[in-house]
């Protein structure tokens, strides 16, 4: 006797530039996840006693977003002590892997109350800076033939034959939904402001969105991962795939996902949690998947995560009325729609990663968050949101609106 | 006798002495790791004020013991770990005695010689250019074991000691001083002596730089951002070096990182076990064998007639200026030979001299030479447009086109002015010698020396032996060869000789691969991950297919001439149909590259005329064609004589013709992937791909006969 897993309600910070110019570079990681917390149990009105835990992605758990943030959080954001924390990292899945995990204990029936999301701070604990066996281990790093993600990205685009006019054009899109979207308030219900120790604004919007963004502008930008191919990345993609003579590096700052700060949080629950304290279920989670695959070109995980997560929920991709898909490089988009087969109208329509960034940690769960309101609003039934994710891995996430 | 001895003098200090008694040098195996412990022990229960360590023989301490090192497997793979470690101990026990410990290095110290010094405080080296000291283990498929990673870490930081482990880069006792590898440096033994003693009693309380408190690697340890930043990358630029296909560069990476962040003793411990690893495996094996065992014996002269005196060139003339000429003449000038230029007129030969000058001025800008010595060099070179000036020379090299017309006449022309004993080469790449050698009135004083271009960079020169070439000739030919610094080897006459024959193979095979329909990407990338240093296609275009041409229409001339039918290869149909649509290579512009002004060549789109959609061939496949077509010729030319040596024929493969070192070379290659197992799989390749890869007849004799080649 499964029960279901509810999503109650879904907010999330402005994602701010992920450098010291950005504004949320001032603000501690914690700060951005403890207001989260306050602001979603003073909408909920729950006692915090009743969440069993709180799940967190984090990618770059170091530092001031190190140790187990989620517990610290629930401390920071005054909750009960009788509420528990876990900080996980699946990568860029992070924050949708815990939202994943939160449905898999409600309908374990052995917890009732979870809060899943993400944070990360991108602008204080660079990517990459907590090491890892993978990347630093030469021994690790020559055997699994470790290349950074940009790299498979463009391997991505030399495969399927993108050009770089395609994936710019792909990225002023993002940029020009973005904007639209805010103009017309699609974010409104999921924002939280970010504030200061006074209560003043800090941010209110995300930060990165270029409403004038143009083909020539985009086209004036270097490609970011010519020169680690060149020192050997290349070769190592060639090894793999040696029919591929050389690369297209056609990735771009402006066609790839932005450096970002942020948080999200989602409340999920089953309906004994409903009845309790009046709370309007507004999804359930249908199905979660997790796939893995060529580790080197890295970001191909979304079609066959997506595929999983539609057998389990016994849908066809026709049944779904909308996607997210993360924007973490254009050509991971472009190649999703490709091989699903997917109208583009139904995929991303309030913009992307490349347009308001990934805090890597987060985004997982914002986008699950994006989804929900969109389906609202356009009043769809089903809805996936994907990531693709570090390590070869991909996931995905199936809701229903109820 | 032990192998060190152990002496104290006045002063209170004790004399290790490094003397080797049934050896020309001292080694490290069991039996220095046995006497090694003794004076340790001996030391410990000992009075005394600092401890010398020197060599009696001319070299300061030669490495490991190779021999035994070739014969490491699972088996005394133990054996081989506590060996090590036991010297390791002895080693760590000296310089952490408390007492100063000095080297005194007065001759080369390689491999487990610059160990033994890096165990030691102080390092003094006699003052010779010549004295060489580094880690070459890793250009023999190992890594430094005994403490040689460990210690140049921690001494130079993991970026300063990367050129030292992982390309064995060597060094003189100034460049030492100046690296800090060595501390002080002396002019003659008796000062290297003084300066030893003086430093001891200078002393007291002593240790090693990453002994001391405080102590941090230079650089930053691995866990640095900046380090940190820097490991991602580097393990994949050297990939992109090794190809997947040379283990021990990559070994010696993780095991520098991994000691690196772990205690002296434990980095030392996990150094070992990586050299154990590398020493079972079969690439070490096929590197010692070829460039060590093999090498060393053409060296000491296996393939030169041993009954002829050493001869020394004293003036060469070179007969064309063209790209081969020109590049002869240097390196004969390079190495002090004066030599005569010559083409049709001075004008030609100066622009031949002009290379000279254009390589001698990078090294001037670059400071490897002065303005004196290269005036000095280009002295050496006479540009002549007249044959009179070849009047003293004792050897002319012909470096003319491969025409034999043009050839017969320049012999003649030179053999008119030149003395009775003067010796005749030509630098053919195909033309077999004898027939060229019927112009000459001399022809036993007529052989051919086949240069490699770029001839300053490539190392082996094969030489020709026609029909009536003399014993001495030949002699003349393998001492001269040596003379200019490069590696001899030897083969008889036969169409392409030995290293063209097997080269037109490897670009015949790609240009078959193409033929099928294999993608031209996969074909060069398959060649690079087999460890090639150039694709077959990318190579044919540097030769042109123009050549490739008229090579085949030879062959059907020559084959006509014998009455013979040509049976045809597959990829005459891609060089005829390249050369239709006037696709000839890289001087045309156009060949299965282009070459556009800016962006580097890339393959020609055009290619996809071959291409065979359903085709499915693994990568191994294509990567073994070119390896097995290579070495099954190479069978062939010993079975026919062309070749008399396996030692010539492994050693020819890579310094001529780019066969990947970590096979050991053509025959090697055969021998590590088991004769048997060859041949089946041999088979497998005639009866999928063609006649041309049946395993030839030795190669079934030497398998019934159970035999290596």
């Amino acid at each position: 006797m499964t029960s279901e897993a509810f999503i109650f309600d879904a907010v999330r910070t402005p994602r701010g530039r992920g450098k010291a110019s950005g504004s949320l570079y001032e603000v501690k990681p914690i700060n951005l996840l403890s207001q989260l917390l306050k602001a979603l149990q003073q909408r909920n009105e729950f006692d915090t006693h009743s969440v069993d835990d709180i799940v967190m992605g984090c990618v770059t758990p170091i530092g001031d977003q190190g140790a187990d943030i989620a517990k610290t959080a629930a401390l920071v954001a005054g909750w009960e002590d009788d509420v528990a924390g876990v900080t996980l990292n699946r990568f860029c899945a992070s924050g949708l892997e815990s939202v994943n995990m939160a449905a898999m204990k409600i309908r374990s029936g052995w917890e009732h109350l979870v809060v899943a999301g993400g944070v990360e701070s991108m602008s204080r604990v660079p990517m990459g800076s907590d090491g890892g066996a993978w990347a630093m281990d030469p021994e690790t790093n020559i055997n699994t033939g470790f290349m950074p993600q940009g790299i498979g990205a463009d391997l991505i685009a030399t495969l399927e034959g993108f050009s770089r006019e395609e994936v710019d054009h792909f990225a002023m899109n993002s940029h020009h939904k973005a904007a639209k979207a805010w103009q017309r308030k699609a974010f409104a219900r999921s924002i939280i402001p970010v504030k200061d120790r006074n209560n003043l604004s800090i941010l209110e919007q995300d930060e990165t969105i270029r409403g004038d963004s143009s083909m020539a502008t985009l086209a004036n930008l270097k490609p970011s991962f010519l020169q680690p191919g060149q020192l050997g990345f290349d070769a190592v993609a060639k090894q793999k795939y040696p029919w591929v003579e050389r690369i297209n590096h056609v990735h771009t700052p402006g066609n790839s996902s932005g450096i970002a700060d942020g948080a999200a949080a989602l409340l999920i629950g089953s309906e004994q949690m409903a009845k309790r304290y009046d709370l309007n279920p507004r999804a359930r989670i249908v199905s979660t998947a997790l796939v893995g695959t060529d580790p080197t070109i890295m970001l191909t995980g979304p079609a066959p995560a997506a595929r999983k997560a539609l057998k389990l929920a016994g849908l066809n991709a026709a049944d779904i009325g909308l996607f997210e898909v993360n924007e973490a490089f254009a050509s991971v988009v472009l190649r999703f729609q490709k091989e699903m087969k997917i109208d583009p109208d139904k995929i991303n329509v309030n913009g992307g990663a490349i347009a308001m960034g990934h805090p890597l940690g987060a985004t997982g769960a914002m986008i699950l968050g994006t989804l929900l309101d969109e389906l609202e609003v356009r009043n769809k039934r089903f809805g996936l949101a994907t990531l693709c994710v570090g390590g070869g891995m991909g996931i995905a996430t199936i809701i229903e609106r109820v | 006798m032990p192998v060190i001895q152990y002496q104290k003098d006045q002063k209170d200090i004790v004399h290790l002495i490094l003397d080797r008694p049934d050896n020309s040098a001292n080694l490290m195996d069991g039996r220095f790791a046995e006497d090694f412990a003794k004076v340790i022990a001996t030391l410990h229960n000992d009075k005394y004020a600092g401890v010398i360590l020197r060599s009696e023989k001319s070299t300061f301490f030669s490495g490991g013991d190779l021999t035994m090192l070739s014969q490491v497997s699972e088996e005394n793979a133990s054996e081989v770990f506590h060996m090590l470690e036991k010297i390791k101990v002895s080693m760590r026990t000296l310089e952490t005695c408390g007492k100063p410990v000095v080297a005194c290095i007065n001759g080369a110290a390689m491999g487990g010689g610059w160990e033994l010094a890096l165990a030691c405080h102080h390092r003094i080296a006699l003052n010779h250019r010549a004295l060489k000291m580094g880690l070459p283990e890793v250009t023999l498929g190992l890594l430094p074991g005994g403490g040689g990673v460990t210690r140049m870490v921690r001494l130079l930081g993991l970026e300063g000691a990367l050129p030292y482990l992982t390309e064995g880069k060597q060094f003189h006792p100034e460049a030492g001083l100046k690296a800090g590898l060595i501390h002080n440096l002396a002019q003659s033994q008796e000062q290297m002596f003084s300066m030893a003693q003086d430093w001891i009693l200078a002393q007291s309380n002593v240790c090693q730089p990453w002994d001391e408190k405080g102590y941090k690697i230079p650089g930053g340890a691995p866990s640095h951002a900046k380090v940190a930043q820097k490991l991602a990358i580097l393990p994949v630029m050297l990939r992109a070096k090794t190809k997947g296909v040379l283990p021990a560069p990559e070994a010696i990476v993780s095991a520098m990182v991994e000691g690196a962040q772990v205690d002296f003793d434990t980095a030392t411990r996990i150094e070992s076990r990586y050299f154990v690893e590398l020493a079972c495996g079969q690439v070490a094996k096929n590197m010692i064998n070829t460039f060590w065992f093999q090498l060393n014996q053409i060296k000491a002269g296996s393939s030169r007639p041993n009954n002829i005196a050493k001869h020394k060139v004293e003036k060469v003339a070179v007969l064309g200026a063209g790209m081969m000429g020109a590049g002869i003449a240097y390196t004969c000038a390079i190495n002090g030979i004066p030599v005569v230029l010559k083409d049709t007129d001075s004008k030609r030969a100066e622009h031949g001299k002009d290379y000279s000058r254009k390589l001698l001025d990078k090294q001037l800008r670059s400071g490897r030479k002065t303005t004196e010595q290269i005036e000095q060099i280009l002295s050496l070179i006479t540009a002549s447009g007249d044959v009179a000036d070849l009047a003293d020379c004792d050897l002319v090299i012909e470096a003319v086109f491969e025409d034999r017309v043009l050839k017969a006449r320049v012999t003649k022309e030179a053999e008119a002015v030149l003395a009775e004993s003067a010796l005749f080469a030509s630098n053919t790449s195909t033309l077999p010698i004898t027939g060229l050698a019927k112009a000459s009135s001399r022809p036993s004083n007529f052989a051919g020396l086949h240069f490699f271009s770029p001839v300053d960079k490539m190392p082996l020169v094969e030489i020709i032996c026609g029909q009536q070439t003399s014993d001495e000739s030949l002699a003349r030919c393998f001492d001269f060869v040596q003379q200019i610094g490069k590696t001899p080897i030897v083969v008889n006459d036969s169409r392409g000789f030995f290293t063209s024959r097997v080269f037109e193979k490897f670009v015949g095979e790609g240009m078959a691969m193409l033929g099928e329909g294999i993608p031209a990407a996969s074909i060069e990338n398959a060649a690079y991950l087999a460890g090639f240093p150039v694709g077959p296609l990318a190579v044919t275009d540097e030769v042109s297919l123009t050549l490739i041409d008229k090579i085949k229409r030879q062959n059907i001339a020559d084959f006509n001439a014998e009455g013979k039918d040509y049976a045809g290869h597959p990829s005459d149909k891609v060089v005829d149909r390249m050369l239709e649509l006037e696709r000839s290579g890289k001087v045309a512009q156009a060949g299965f590259y282009d070459y556009p002004s800016t962006g580097g060549k890339h393959l020609w789109t055009g290619l996809s005329q071959f291409a065979n959609s359903d085709l499915q061939i693994p990568l191994e496949d294509i990567k073994e064609r070119l390896l097995f077509i290579m070495a099954i010729e190479t069978v062939r030319c010993l079975q026919e004589q062309v070749l008399t040596s396996t030692v010539d024929a492994n050693i020819g493969s890579i310094f001529g013709i780019g066969y990947p070192p970590w096979t050991g070379g053509c025959i090697q290659f055969i021998n590590q992937y088991g004769i048997a197992s060859f041949i089946s799989r041999a088979q497998v390749f005639c009866d999928t791909y063609g006649e041309r890869f049946a395993p030839p007849q030795l190669l079934i004799d030497k398998a019934q006969l159970g035999e290596n080649l």
